[in-house]
């Protein structure tokens, strides 16, 4: 590096290197960042939300579990027999479990979007509030539904 | 107005009413369903088959299947325009997010006629 006599008297032109101004610009800056998304708290209804859309997926992923097993069960006899049969074993239990908990949750959360769409419970403790119900009567439901699987 | 050549009705007002009246349907329809298993708890197939094929029941069957069709779709359409943006995947953005849509919507078609096929099979 050509340049030493000159950081030895300048010591500030080290920040000087060629680069995207943008660079200069973060080291300048005195606004607080915090890029940590695990130290960032999220309130109650960022969980609801995003949790209506990860149900919305599975649900679009369960119609083919759905389809299979009304097809099967509608198909004859032996098939009901047999959607009865895979239904007895325990990781059937699970996934048909898990199915009914999105269908639950995404249902419990969508009538309070429909409810809410038409102004009621717009306020930020009425969000708050509105998403505690929801995620209460939903854990309520699967609980219950829980027990009627198994 | 802005419109979009992808979404469902090219009006994204459309596409909120459509998801909201499909999802009335679907409410009722499971828990119509659900409500019927839980009352019924030694079903057997007779009684299955039976309660699938009564005409009401057929209707209502498919226009679940017709709601969830367009639920569905106009759902992962929007997840898509969140999450798939060029500010997330660069200049393959528009490519990529294509052929997610092009693939729901595949998928939901063959959803959507594998259920006439079921209802109409029995
Ligand atoms: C990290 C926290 C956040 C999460 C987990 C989150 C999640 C979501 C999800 C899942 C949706 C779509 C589902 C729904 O409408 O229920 C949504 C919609 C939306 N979010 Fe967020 N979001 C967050 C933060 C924000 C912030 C900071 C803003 C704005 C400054 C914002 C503005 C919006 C808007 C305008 C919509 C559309 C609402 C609608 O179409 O009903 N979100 N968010
Ligand atoms: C198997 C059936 C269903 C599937 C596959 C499904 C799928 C989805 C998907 C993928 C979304 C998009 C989520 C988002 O943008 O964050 C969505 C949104 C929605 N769902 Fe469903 N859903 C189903 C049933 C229901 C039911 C029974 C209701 C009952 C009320 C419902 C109410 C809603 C509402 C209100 C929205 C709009 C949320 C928004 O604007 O952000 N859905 N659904």
């Amino acid at each position: 590096m050509g340049g030493g006599r000159y950081t030895v008297l300048f010591p500030t032109t080290l920040l000087c290197v060629p680069g995207p101004s943008s660079v200069k610009e973060a080291v300048k800056s005195q606004r607080p960042v915090n890029l940590d998304l695990r130290t960032i708290k999220l309130p109650i209804t960022a969980y609801t939300s995003i949790l209506h859309r990860v149900s919305g997926v599975i649900l679009f992923i369960g119609i083919a579990v759905l389809l299979f097993a009304l097809d099967t069960s509608l198909a004859s006899e032996e098939g009901f027999a047999r959607v009865k049969m895979y239904l007895s074993s325990p990781l059937v239990k699970l996934i048909v479990w898990g199915l009914l908990s999105a269908l639950l949750y995404h249902l419990v959360a969508g009538v309070r979007h429909l409810i809410m769409d038409t102004g009621h419970g717009e306020t930020l403790e009425g969000g708050k509030q509105g998403s505690k119900i929801v995620l209460i009567v939903s854990a309520v439901l699967i609980l219950l539904t829980g027990v009627w699987v198994w | 107005m802005v419109t979009n050549v992808t979404n469902f009705s090219r009006s994204g007002l459309f596409d909120w009413m459509a998801q909201r009246v499909s999802a009335v349907v679907l409410a009722a329809y499971f828990i119509f369903l659900l409500g019927y298993l839980v009352v019924h708890p030694g079903l057997n197939y007779a009684q299955w088959a039976g309660f699938f094929s009564g005409n009401l029941m057929r209707i209502f069957s498919l226009l679940a299947l017709v709601a969830v069709s367009v639920h569905a779709w106009v759902g992962m359409w929007t997840i898509s325009t969140d999450y798939l943006t060029p500010m997330a995947l660069g200049k393959y953005a528009t490519v990529v997010r294509f052929l997610f849509q092009a693939a729901c919507g595949i998928a939901m078609f063959a959803f959507f006629v594998w259920g006439v096929q079921i209802l109409w099979g029995i």
